[in-house]
């Protein structure tokens, strides 16, 4: 079940994604941590933030939206106050490394590189551009591979980086970070929708916007983990509304090398526990080997 | 407090009065955890095309004597329709107990301490489990319930067992004619603390009764949960100490920490 990604070294290929797992702490009652192959924490930014207002959630149909808008207590409390909790946690813990410009970023990085026990970043590249008039970093291939370049300077462990969908052409913005070093990419993050409550006439969410996860997305990662399979020669990490092993199977299929479970945690919590047996059972079944036998085999 | 992931088996599944269901339900093996008044769980409805998320409902009761959970459900939508479902005998998946609960008196230190238990439509749910235990710390429940209408009040039989209920109906169809906060029992309100779960502007508003009258206040709210953990940060209340998570933080917190004494 064991599989390399950029040099990190994963015991299954089952992740938990940012923002939908906590520190990991809080899921510690239903499932044994350690059997995951890591666990991504939530968005970290250099300075605190208090995110968006409430409401910050719609169920939507098979899906959710979020608006949280990165709320975190700053990557320097993570050092002092979380870092010592998970760091023996039996399992890769990385830091989703958000920011609003490319020096907060390279900071925060910079911070998350002096911590021992975290063997790899990911880099959040679907945070606003301050200066860029709130655009997105991860929307165009120049700003995409401003922030890997920056990051990549003061970071040596493994930097994947995550690939928001709100794009035109995933590949050709997984072809600009793979160049500035990225050591793998994941995908997708969440995809821009908003939610209208016809009563009172008015947006659900606080900021009209949030972003789209759960089920309702999987059809549309799926399509991107394929693209951009074909577009770089980095590993590929697939997520986007993975509730089952079968669901996981497929995103490797795709061309994915390992997967994150997001927002099917809130339903199922124990469900990355279903995920790691269910895949172990479908290697068997196929007779196969390794994970690495499956990655890109729909191809 | 630990968290439990449970499968619960349903003993009575009853309507009441026309959109307010009623669930009593057992732990499908072993016992149910403690539970405190004002704690949660979190119900699983997904299944069909409409319910994704779990549903977060108070703990209505708590009957550890009879190792049995109620559940007061209004349905007004998909996720509460999934629930009115069930049947005697069906199995749903629960986590429980979550967030913290009322702050209770010490156990039979209550002696005689008068409390204001003010609900407001199927916020009067958590009342019930909340009148049974300051009643068992030897503590004198008054309940103050707020509905649309009589059609709209549920569970008053059980309360009167342990304490007065006043009603106010915004139709006048029973008890005041009103809202809760213009209820006549405030002129001379002397209670040593007042619980309140309901609509966010009416446990302001008896917030404020409260505080101008010197008295504690605690108050149940609600937020849009995603995972009822505190993993995700989505059922955010602002508060004076920042953006605070109603799920792990909450429901039940002080008026003081929500910023609601100061006029
Ligand atoms: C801590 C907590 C305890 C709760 N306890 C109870 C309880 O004991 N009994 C009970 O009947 N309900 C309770 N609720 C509210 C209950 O969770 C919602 O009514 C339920 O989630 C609605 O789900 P649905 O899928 O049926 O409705 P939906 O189809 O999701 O929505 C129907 C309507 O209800 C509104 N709504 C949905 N969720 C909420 C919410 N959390 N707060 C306010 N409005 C909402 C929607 O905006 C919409 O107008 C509680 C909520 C919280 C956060
Ligand atoms: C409540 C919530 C908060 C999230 N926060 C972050 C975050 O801080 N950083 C990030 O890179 N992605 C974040 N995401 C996106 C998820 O990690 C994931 O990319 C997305 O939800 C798609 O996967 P899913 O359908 O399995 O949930 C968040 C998602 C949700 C639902
Ligand atoms: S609902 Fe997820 S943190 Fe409260």
């Amino acid at each position: 079940m064991s599989i390399n990604i950029g040099g990190l070294q994963l015991k299954n290929p089952v992740l938990t994604a940012s923002g939908t797992f906590g520190y990991g702490l809080e899921f510690a009652d239903f499932i044994d941590l350690s059997r995951l192959g890591g666990i991504i924490v939530k968005g970290t930014t250099l300075e605190p933030r208090q995110g968006n207002p409430p409401p910050r959630m719609a169920e939507t149909p098979q899906g959710m939206l979020n608006c949280v808008g990165l709320q975190n207590k700053g990557v320097d409390y993570f050092c002092q106050n979380i870092y010592p909790q998970v760091r023996q946690l039996g399992t890769n813990v990385l830091v989703n490394v958000s920011g609003s410009t490319v020096e907060d970023y390279a900071a925060c990085a910079a911070r998350v590189a002096a911590l021992d026990d975290i063997p790899a970043i990911e880099l959040n590249i679907s945070c606003p551009n301050v200066r860029q008039g709130g655009m997105a970093f991860g929307v165009t291939a120049q700003g995409a591979a401003s922030v890997v370049r920056a990051v990549r300077a003061v970071y040596g462990r493994t930097l994947i980086v995550k690939l928001s969908p709100n794009v035109t052409d995933i590949a050709e913005i997984a072809r600009a970070v793979e160049g500035e070093g990225a050591d793998a990419v994941s995908l997708i993050n969440t995809l821009m929708g908003m939610a209208i409550d016809a009563e009172r006439m008015k947006p659900v969410l606080s900021i009209k916007t949030g972003g789209l996860s759960g089920p309702a997305v999987k059809p549309v990662a799926l399509r991107m983990v394929w693209q951009v399979y074909e577009a770089v020669r980095i590993p590929v990490i697939g997520l986007g509304g993975i509730t089952s092993a079968t669901d996981a199977v497929e995103f490797i299929l795709a061309g994915a090398s390992a997967v994150e479970i997001g927002t099917a945690n809130f339903i199922d919590p124990t469900v990355s526990m279903k995920v790691i047996d269910g895949i172990g059972q479908y290697l068997d079944r196929h007779g196969l080997a390794s994970v690495g036998d499956l990655v890109g085999r729909a191809h | 407090m630990r968290k439990y992931l449970l499968d619960l088996t349903v003993a009575e599944a009853t309507m009441l009065r026309t959109s307010y269901l009623l669930l009593r339900l057992h732990a499908a093996s072993g016992p149910l955890p403690q539970m405190v008044p004002g704690q949660f769980v979190e119900v699983r409805v997904d299944g069909d095309a409409g319910s994704l998320l779990r549903v977060p409902i108070s703990v209505n009761l708590y009957d550890s004597r009879r190792d049995e959970l109620w559940l007061l459900v209004h349905v007004v939508g998909s996720g509460t329709r999934r629930l009115a479902a069930l049947v005697r005998g069906d199995v749903v998946s629960a986590i429980l107990p979550l967030g913290r609960g009322f702050t209770l008196p010490e156990a039979r230190q209550g002696g005689g301490q008068r409390y204001l238990l003010v609900g407001g439509g199927v916020g009067v749910a958590p009342l019930l489990f909340l009148g049974q235990e300051l009643s068992a710390r030897g503590a004198e429940p008054t309940f103050l319930l707020g509905a649309r209408s009589e059609a709209d009040l549920v569970q008053t039989e059980l309360l009167s067992a342990m304490g007065p209920v006043h009603v106010t109906t915004d139709d006048g169809s029973f008890g005041e004619h009103g809202l809760v906060t213009d209820h006549s029992l405030w002129a001379d309100a002397d209670y040593a603390r007042v619980c309140t779960c309901g609509p966010m502007p009416m446990m302001r508003a008896v917030a404020r009764k409260a505080s101008e009258r010197g008295m504690e206040c605690e108050a149940s709210l609600e937020g849009m949960m995603g995972c009822g953990l505190g993993a995700c940060l989505c059922c955010v209340h602002p508060t004076p100490e920042g953006h605070l998570c109603v799920c792990q933080e909450g429901p039940v917190f002080t008026a003081e920490r929500l910023g609601w004494t100061q006029a």
